[in-house]
């Protein structure tokens, strides 16, 4: 035995990911999987009007009707729990609102819970629902956040005699007024980046139940944070921490909607301590369109300064949020990441800006894939565009001259963000050369002398990744991570992350299983169950690798330095001489008398024979708290041709360059750039969510809300650079919102560019068929 | 998304079917269940009683009979859109089929359901108005056919009556017709189908999904009757294709905007058979 053991490489390899057969044929366990003996079933009341007060809401019929159990109304929820915290109250927050978990008297959004019913099963609590009575007394209602702050708007929290919930002022506004005074051009525009149902593809549910012997209560919750959940419900319903268990089983995605902690997570609860048996409650798809948090309606003036040469001598941006009816727990912070990002990934010497965040009769919004960075890149991104086509310049051309230089890292912004690494001009020379940039032009020339209409998009992003410090996390922005070598030598790890679909059960096997050296068949993770993992945050932000996968570095590497010990032990040497070669310990130079680290697991757990001040196990657990956040960026290329008939886009190509620094499995890299784009090619050109006038949702069911479908999207061609972040030592920067973020600017650049023989210079999204065909309509000029 | 209450029969035989359906006023036909069964689960629609059809083995199939198609009721469009008798005799029906909803739609929605429930926004009932179908009616009283011209009365509506059961479609055979369609992205339902038919004398044009019921376009017709299909007559049909009547508007699309499309598609539609 002289040659090493050659295990097969696994960190960067396209490892088809472990979760996916359990996925695909039928065999994870969801929450509504969760079928537990006397168990019973909610249903909730929701309002139908967008503003009303409650004049009555009589559950007489609904309490006495067969099968029913309990019926909750606002006074029961107001005398048993608490109404839902805000995580985010911003210190310019003047109107904070704490949502209630049944209304409280006044409705405020088609949707919000009324009353919520508990029966022997699902058709019986549904049939109650029916029955109960409300009366409602309409009050006018606001669905525009303009409107909503305009004087004698009609008013959601009265209490605090404003719609206005929060301004906040970013920058240096006398320098940056100089920099518009001293520009040679200037361009301003505003701009909608319109709101958007996250539609999980498991809609949301919650299943209680309450041990009256134990007195303890466990909780299945479709959540993207477990023991976050537990932490808020101890307080919300009552319960000391330590007697509440959170899991997330199989979670079917949340794209950070599952992030909320929703009045339905407390009430099965309280349901289910008050009955003292198992409730179970399951969203529907329409109460997901209505109930769960929506994204994005973010709208925004812009401004760019610049000199002749298409340098950037100042932004200004002012922001105005649309947030719905309520705060739920980041509502408030969204539209300041939107604020923050807006620098981009431009050199620009000052920048002013406000936020200002509105109430209105909707929805909640809060955080949605890419969750104010996606609002921030289209901003920038489409100002660019605008401002090259002042200047007579390539878009390309506009952005390169303005680019932060890749020895200029870390580089502090204008708002106070500092980037950890970049360099951006390869992505963007990649993307152009993937693309056949100049080609395309000629192309363009040519079908346009013909009357067919091509338009070239070019996007490029910078995005923050890796949430994040403690400082700027309301929770906390560490993550936790517990790797365990059991006797047999098979490695158990513990995650604090909660993957719902991002794949990281095989990453993160990926990982331990290289470094510890064994096969990736001997490592299982496990996650999402707060009496199983130790400590964590969550999955969301795109964090899962480079914060929880770090902390499970640092497990790895003390599990290491503690086999290194016994190893010594065993072979009669210090640990310092010790090597750890992929599984295999020998004396430096004696390769040949190597211990397996299965042999070195028995001996560390049989501890009969343990090294001087060692304690028995190989097991170590471990919290990373990052010293930053991370910046991944790319370049994107989106081409199009319009149909002058219809108006129809036809997305032809999609070209991504995507750098999200060290990648752990490309696979799975490439299926969140797919997912991504799906979704910002999704908000430009398919998915809005549109009410009316009188607050109700128009788009409330897939059969108006446009989901994108794989027939609806071209094969995306992908490439990647590699620019590894200092801040973690993965140099893993995350990717699971980077193609949201950089695809929605690229294809409305790409119409805006078709459309410019009909001199149109802005388009805001989505991009309808009817009013591109209205824009060629007008004819060309 | 639950739906209220109701009685299931599941009967093999017509006959069965029928005298179910005459002792019940308040039945339910239940085919492939697309449309019916998200009107349930939103408690739009609250029948007392389903009577399933799919244990009906002679509502099924698709036959050649002097000359004309003839597709039993609960034909699934799946089955009409692999039809090779179907794309050789009736293409536009074909192209239809095809493109109806998806394909989990396809493979449970069947021809005589989506008739009988007469959506706005469905393509059938241009392509059954363009190719001149005619619909065999049974009830427990007797048999009568209807033509496609009678068929559709209103939105949602047709002249089948509650106690009959459209047992099959006949279809004069017309090799040269075409569906062309705007579809609604999210549901694939028609914001505009145009279905067209030609031969030597003339033509029929059936529009769906942008007014409250199919129609004719009776002016686009005579524009092509006793002429051969050249780009000029096309252009004059599609131009004369919208005939001014009150259209659908919603967020989709205005009204405007689709009697724009009735114009593009009737043009793709004949372009389309065109020699």
């Amino acid at each position: 035995m002289t040659s090493a053991r050659q295990l097969p490489k696994l960190i960067g390899e396209p490892i088809k990911r472990r979760e996916d057969p359990r996925l695909i044929t039928g065999l994870a366990t969801y929450v509504d999987d969760i079928k537990l003996p006397r168990m019973l079933h909610m249903s909730i009341v929701r309002s139908t009007h967008a503003h009303a007060r409650l004049r009555r809401v009589d559950v007489s019929r609904a309490r006495s009707a067969p099968g029913v159990a309990l019926v909750l109304t606002g006074a029961e929820a107001k005398a048993w729990g608490e109404a839902l915290p805000t995580a985010s109250e911003v210190p310019e927050m003047k109107a904070a609102t704490r949502y209630p978990l049944s209304a409280d008297g006044v409705v405020r959004f088609v949707g919000e819970g009324i009353a919520a019913i508990v029966a022997d099963d699902r058709y019986v609590a549904r049939d109650a629902a029916e029955l109960v009575d409300v009366e409602y007394e309409d009050l006018p209602v606001v669905v525009d956040a303009r409107k909503a702050m305009a004087p004698g708007a009609p008013i959601l929290h009265t209490d605090f005699g404003t719609n206005v919930c929060a301004i906040m002022p970013v920058g240096d506004k006398d320098a940056t007024d100089a920099a518009f005074r001293e520009a040679d051009v200037t361009i301003k525009q505003w701009m909608v980046n319109h709101r958007l149902i996250p539609n999980a593809m498991e809609a949301r549910g919650v299943v209680a139940n309450y041990d009256p012997g134990q007195e303890t209560l466990t909780v299945w919750s479709s959540t993207q944070v477990p023991h976050l959940l537990r932490t808020l419900l101890s307080t919300l319903v009552r319960m000391p921490e330590h007697k509440v268990r959170v899991i997330a089983p199989e979670v079917g995605g949340g794209f950070g909607s599952k992030i909320d902690v929703y009045a339905e997570d407390v009430l099965v609860p309280l349901a289910s301590i008050h009955l003292q048996r198992p409730v179970k409650w399951i969203e529907d798809r329409t109460e997901n369109f209505l109930a769960t948090i929506h994204g994005r309606d973010i709208h925004a003036e812009i401004e760019l300064a610049a000199r002749r040469d298409g340098r950037l001598l100042g932004q200004r941006i002012r922001v105005v949020a649309d947030i719905g009816a309520y705060q739920q727990l980041l509502t408030a912070t969204i539209p300041s990441l939107t604020m923050l990002m807006f620098p981009g990934l431009y050199k620009v010497p000052t920048l002013y800006g406000e936020v200002t965040e509105v109430y209105t009769n909707k929805t909640p919004t809060d955080a949605y894939r890419g969750a104010g960075r996606p609002e921030a890149t289209y901003f920038i991104e489409r100002a660019m565009d605008i401002l090259a086509r002042k200047l007579g310049m390539d878009p390309a051309e506009v952005r390169r001259v303005n680019f932060i230089e890749k020895d200029s890292f870390p580089f502090q912004t204008t708002t106070g963000l500092v980037y950890d690494s970049g360099d951006y001009e390869p992505a963007l020379d990649l993307a152009l050369e993937k693309a056949g940039y100049a080609d395309l032009r000629r192309r363009q020339q040519e079908m346009r002398s013909r009357g067919r209409y091509l338009g070239i998009g070019l996007s490029t992003y910078v995005e923050i990744c890796g949430i994040g410090p403690s400082a700027i996390v309301p929770a906390g922005g560490w993550e936790g991570g517990t790797v365990r070598v059991e006797r047999t030598g098979k490695v158990t790890v513990l995650t604090g992350t909660s993957p719902h679909g991002q794949g990281g059960e095989t990453a993160f096997a990926q990982i331990v299983a290289e470094e510890i050296g064994v096969p990736i068949e001997d490592v299982t993770v496990i996650h999402g169950d707060t009496a199983q993992v130790p400590f964590g945050i969550g999955t969301f932000g795109s964090r899962a690798i480079a914060i929880g996968g770090t902390a499970i570095m640092m497990s790895v590497g003390k599990v290491k330095e503690k086999a290194k010990r016994f190893a010594g032990h065993m072979l009669e040497a210090g640990p310092a001489d010790v090597v750890y070669d992929q599984g295999r310990l020998y004396v430096q130079g004696h390769a040949d008398k190597a211990l397996t680290i299965q042999e070195v697991a028995w001996a560390a757990w049989d501890g009969r024979h343990l090294p001087a001040d060692t304690e028995p196990g190989l097991e170590a657990t471990s919290y990373f708290e990052p010293s930053n956040c991370t910046f991944p960026f790319g370049a994107h290329v989106a081409v199009v041709e319009v149909d002058p008939d219809t108006g129809k886009v036809d997305l032809q190509r999609y070209i991504s360059v995507d750098d999200c620094g060290k990648v752990i499995n490309p696979m799975i890299v490439e299926g969140q750039i797919h997912g991504g784009l799906a979704q910002g090619i999704g908000q430009a050109l398919m998915e809005e969510a549109v009410y009316d006038e009188d607050g109700q949702l128009l788009t409330g069911s897939l059969m108006d809300y446009n989901l994108p479908k794989a027939d609806q999207l071209p094969s995306f061609e992908l490439s990647r650079t590699e620019t590894p972040t200092p801040v973690n030592p993965l140099g893993a920067k995350g990717v699971g919102e980077a193609g949201t973020i950089g695809s929605t600017p690229a294809i409305v650049n790409a119409v805006v560019d078709a459309l410019a023989p009909f001199g149109v210079e802005h388009v805001d999204m989505m991009l309808r068929p009817e009013k591109i065909w209205r824009i060629m309509q007008g004819g060309r000029r | 998304m639950i739906p209220a209450q109701f009685d299931y029969e599941a009967p093999s035989s017509l006959d069965e079917v029928l005298r179910i359906l005459g002792e019940h006023g308040d039945a339910k036909l239940l085919a492939g269940g697309h449309s019916l069964i998200p009107l349930m689960k939103l408690r739009l629609a609250l029948p007392s009683l389903l009577v399933d059809l799919r244990r009906v083995q002679e509502l099924r199939g698709i036959r050649r009979e002097n000359g004309s198609l003839v597709i039993g009721g609960m034909t699934t469009h799946a089955e009409v859109a692999r039809s090779a008798d179907v794309a050789s005799m009736a293409p536009a029906l074909a192209q239809a089929a095809r493109q109806i909803g998806d394909r989990q739609v396809r493979a449970r929605g069947t021809i005589g359901g989506s008739v009988a429930h007469n959506d706005p926004a469905a393509d059938l009932p241009a392509v059954m108005l363009a190719l001149d179908a005619s619909f065999a009616l049974r009830s427990a009283s007797g048999r009568r056919v209807v033509p496609a011209s009678e068929l559709f009365t209103g939105m949602l509506e047709t002249a089948v009556r509650p106690d009959e059961v459209l047992t099959d479609v006949r279809i004069p055979a017309a090799p040269r017709s075409a569906y062309a369609k705007f579809a609604n992205p999210a549901s694939h339902y028609a914001i505009v189908g145009v279905a067209a038919a030609v031969d030597g004398q003339g033509g029929r044009i059936g529009v769906t999904g942008a007014a409250p019921v199919a129609f004719r376009a009776t002016e686009a017709e005579n524009a092509l009757r006793g002429r051969s299909l050249t780009a000029e007559v096309i252009s004059e049909a599609a131009a004369r294709a919208y005939d001014g009547r009150d259209l659908l508007g919603d967020i989709h699309a205005s009204a405007e905007y689709r009697a724009a499309l009735i114009g593009v598609l009737t043009r793709r539609a004949l372009e389309s058979i065109a020699f």
